[in-house]
């Protein structure tokens, strides 16, 4: 295993690495979008890096959750917020961490509830082992292997810190 | 069995809704607060969510009533499940063989949940007795005994409009107790939830036997019963009241009990009215009343629809979890 | 009536009790011919055919049923006579009082004579009837009384079914006067029950159930009482549910009016509490009350205020008592638990068994006028043996009722009958 490094540096590389791209869309402005708790801070983090023009949406995805009657729902879902049309619009979708791929496959649905996206390119703070569907993120802050009964937790807003717990 | 096993699982989830005794302080905030979490989505552009896809509900009413199953259908359209209205008359139907018959034959559809509005006490706790152990009953309401989706979302606005503290607030239902399940139920929330005060309003004939132990103070006078009152919730008259003799005319009706803004003057300085619909203009309000205001009538059915999601969600939510 | 037996029998060794003849104490039974021949000692020159050993049993009279739907005619799908004298023999009854609401209802001699047939054919338990009191108990005219009491109508009745014209009743009373026969009546003033399916009170404030106030019985029995005094009929209220209601008649009694009452037992051992969430077993009409009313019932009771315990048997297939609580029918089945149910009065009421027996024997017999009830010498050797320390649990195993639509199903019972005999002949054994 290796210990996540200082959270400053992984989001100031994710935004350089992110510059790149949205230098590459031209004039079409990107619009960034993360995905509640932890995504939302990082995508926080990294719009103001950017200085991103469109302001920052925001998807919670507790009801497209696929395990939603094995485990039923957070009692307070907050709405989803996307204060820019979705359709033919480059998407930066950010999450803190990316594991098995089912909450980034949930709020890909949900994107496409609100419109056709003329792309969708995913940022991750922490990738780790574990993907259980074909996604994978453009920029990723860092990569962490963790044993199967590790998790690996964000926690802010601020300030952000990264926590490994094990599983009960 | 008791309505409390009945409608709670073995881990303390919600497994059939039909009424609001015999569940906790604690799902009754949860169901508040998922139903929190739809207003929001309700509110956004994309109204849809996929909760409930590929799950088939049944709106099965045995009592015609287009406004409550309109608003059952349109929640189970924004989970994604698929919808069946089914309106099946007393007269089709009264002995509870027929009724067995036709629980039986839904089920062989592979239905996940009924919807019930039945004209009878007890026809949805019967249901939910009858039904194969996967499909989920809600009670949309069951002749004079429980209508539990609107004294949720009832409560739901009322919380909304002035907060979580209940204990602060007098409540004061106007009208037909005798006959309204939704008084029944809004008043076994309300005192789930601590309210400071809850009072029924209504000349006798319209109040039934033994109502305070219920958990309300009666009035029979309608400026002493709405006095400071935070909350006033007025009930619909039917008009075959009048046919029973339990009251002599509309006019004297609105004389005493209907709300006026001149008797209004005596509630609470920021009284909220509330009226499950549809109104009888004239009758238990004016008009000025009904669209002033204080009046969060049309909110009332916007929350309906949420309540309604948070409902369904959670009492579909418990099934493949029961199994693991 | 009943093929009588040839058998000489003895039963020895038993605790008889005979509240018609005053008797608690153990003595033996001499039978022949059908009739009880000696109590005590035997008569010279007897040999028994059969003895029953009835040591630490009680032996009193056959149990007389002042209301027991059998269902036949008409609704054979719920019981038939055979199959209910037979749970009555079981149950130690070897009298039972069909009322007229059968179908077609008892308002033609041929009803009643088919009734006698079919239980004399069944050869359980004898079957008198009482017959409608107005034409096909609709409430308007009169029914032929005199033709009914040649076919062996015992009583006249409205079954339950409302008789709205005072002016009606009264002529109906009159005539039935004149033939000497007791009328029947059934507290309750429709009007004032509206429909309602529970007790006006706080359980069905609770769950929005239609009520039916008090008022719908005492109105009712004030109004037939005024009616009794003035027409001097012979009456008899069926199943009185409040202790109000049961006080009315009380004061009437101790004014000299010609008036009795009885209760059935759901009455003396549930209240409105037991509908729970809608439990039909226990929508029963008229409806249980509160509990005062319960005690007050059990005090009217003790006091012989109420003569006659019933079972009021109600006996309805699954379906009927399958459905929304207002939506089933009415009615508990009552042969199996009548007398165990009557037994636990001794303890929870102090009751003496003797005076317990009374309400279940001669008092009921009383009331209809018929020769049964009674252990004296010269007698229908109608009999009853049970064992009052065996106790059984009510279930689909021990109930011997074709429906099994009871509140008392599972509940644990003490009081076994182990033997019934009638006219002489044992139509009941469990050893």
């Amino acid at each position: 295993m290796n210990a996540p490094e200082n959270i400053t540096a992984i989001l100031d590389r994710m935004a350089e690495q992110l510059a790149t791209h949205v230098s590459k869309l031209g004039d079409k402005i990107p619009a960034m979008v993360g995905i509640h708790t932890g995504g939302v801070w990082v995508a926080e983090e990294l719009h103001r890096r950017l200085q991103l023009s469109e302001p920052l949406g925001s998807l919670d995805i507790s009801f497209y959750r696929d395990d939603f009657t094995r485990i039923g729902m957070n009692p307070v879902v907050q709405p989803s917020q996307l204060p820019f049309a979705i359709d033919d619009r480059h998407i930066i979708l950010v999450d803190d961490v990316l594991h098995t791929g089912r909450t980034i496959r949930a709020a890909l649905n949900e994107l496409f509830d609100y419109g056709r996206p003329a792309s969708i390119l995913l940022a991750a703070l922490i990738e780790r082992d574990g993907r259980e569907l074909p996604i994978e993120a453009a920029v990723v802050g860092q990569h962490v292997s963790l044993k199967p009964d590790e998790h690996i937790k964000l926690t802010g807003p601020s300030p952000l810190r990264l926590e490994i717990q094990q599983t009960a | 069995m008791s309505a409390s096993n009945l409608q709670i699982d073995s881990k303390g989830h919600l497994r059939h809704f039909l009424s609001i005794s015999g569940l906790s302080r604690q799902l009754i905030t949860e169901i508040l607060d998922t139903a929190e979490s739809f207003a929001g989505v309700t509110e956004q552009t994309v109204k849809k969510v996929p909760l409930l896809r590929g799950k088939t509900i049944v709106n099965l009413f045995f009592e015609a009533s287009t406004r409550t199953r309109t608003t059952f259908e349109l929640a189970a359209k924004r989970l994604s499940a698929d919808v069946l209205n089914i309106n099946l008359t007393q007269s089709s139907t009264t002995k509870g063989e027929t009724l067995l018959d036709t629980l039986r034959n839904l089920e062989a559809m592979h239905v996940d949940m009924f919807v019930v509005r039945h004209a009878d006490s007890g026809a949805a706790h019967f249901i939910a007795r009858s039904v194969a152990p996967h499909i989920s009953v809600i009670n949309a309401g069951d002749g004079r005994h429980s209508h539990p989706t609107q004294a949720m979302l009832d409560i739901f606005t009322i919380r909304r409009v002035k907060g979580p503290d209940f204990g602060r607030l007098r409540v004061a239902i106007v009208g037909d107790i005798l006959h309204s399940r939704v008084a029944r139920s809004q008043i076994h929330a309300l005192n789930l939830l601590n309210t400071g005060e809850v009072r029924i309003v209504a000349p006798r004939t319209l109040i039934p036997t033994h109502a305070e132990e219920l958990g309300a103070h009666i009035y029979h006078d309608l400026r002493t019963g709405i006095k400071d009152a935070d909350v006033i919730i007025m009930l619909r008259l039917q008009r075959e009241r009048m046919q029973g003799a339990l009251l002599p005319s509309e006019h004297e009706y609105y004389e005493l009990f209907g709300l006026t803004e001149e008797k209004l003057a005596v509630a609470a300085p920021d009284v909220t009215v509330m009226h499950p619909g549809p109104i009888n203009r004239g009758v238990e309000m004016d008009s000025e009343v009904a669209d002033g205001p204080r009046s969060v009538i049309l909110e009332q059915v916007t929350h309906g629809i949420a309540v309604r999601m948070a409902v369904m969600s959670m009492a579909m939510r418990r099934k493949e979890g029961a199994t693991q | 009536m009943t093929r009588a037996s040839r058998q000489r029998i003895r039963i020895s060794g038993g605790r008889v009790i005979d509240p018609a003849n005053g008797i608690d104490d153990t003595l033996d039974i001499y039978i022949a011919k059908g009739k009880l021949v000696a109590i005590g000692t035997a008569p010279d020159g007897f040999s028994a055919d059969q003895e029953i050993d009835a040591t630490n049993r009680i032996v009193c009279p056959g149990l007389v049923d002042i209301s027991a739907h059998l269902r036949e005619p008409g609704l054979e799908h719920k019981t038939t006579i055979a199959t209910e004298t037979r749970a009555a023999a079981s149950g130690g009854i070897t009298t039972l009082c069909c009322p007229p609401d059968t179908r077609p209802v008892i308002d033609t001699p041929a009803v009643a004579e088919l009734i006698r047939l079919r239980a004399e054919a069944a050869g359980m338990a004898r079957v008198v009837t009482l017959g409608a009191l107005t034409r096909e108990l609709g409430g308007e005219q009169l029914s032929e009384m005199a033709a009914l009491r040649r076919a062996g109508c015992v009583g006249m009745s409205n079954a339950g079914r409302p008789v709205t014209s005072t002016l009606v009743l009264r002529r109906a009373m009159e005539y039935a006067a004149t033939f000497d026969l007791t009328v029947f009546l059934t507290a309750n003033d429709h009007s004032l029950a509206n429909n309602g399916c529970a007790h006006e009170g706080r359980v069905a404030t609770r769950l929005g159930l239609p009520g039916i106030p008090e008022a719908a019985e005492t109105a009712a029995v004030a109004r037939d009482l005024a009616l009794i005094e003035q027409t001097g009929v012979r009456a008899h209220f069926c199943r009185l549910t409040s202790g109000r209601a049961a006080r009315m008649v009380a004061r009437a009694q101790f004014d000299g009016t010609p008036v009795t009452a009885d209760v059935a037992i759901p009455y003396l051992y549930l209240s409105e509490i037991d509908i729970g969430d809608f439990d039909s077993q226990c929508h029963l009409i008229p409806p249980l009350r509160t509990v005062e009313d319960r005690q007050q019932l059990r005090d009217a009771l003790q006091r012989g205020n109420l003569s006659a315990i019933c079972s009021d048997h109600q006996p309805h297939e699954p379906d009927a008592k399958s459905g929304p609580y207002p939506s089933t029918e009415p009615g508990a089945s009552g042969l199996d638990t009548l007398l165990p149910l009557s037994l636990r009065l001794a303890e929870e009421q102090r009751m003496g068994l003797p005076e317990l027996i009374d309400r279940l024997t001669r008092g009921p017999a009383n009331i209809l006028g018929v020769p049964a009830g009674t252990l004296s010498v010269g007698a229908r050797a109608d009999v009853c043996i049970f064992d009052p320390q065996r106790t059984w649990v009510v279930d689909s195993n021990t109930l011997v009722s074709n429906c099994h639509n009871t509140p008392f199903y599972g509940w644990e019972m003490q009081g076994r009958v182990t033997h019934t005999l009638l006219g002489g002949r044992l139509v009941y054994t469990s050893i």
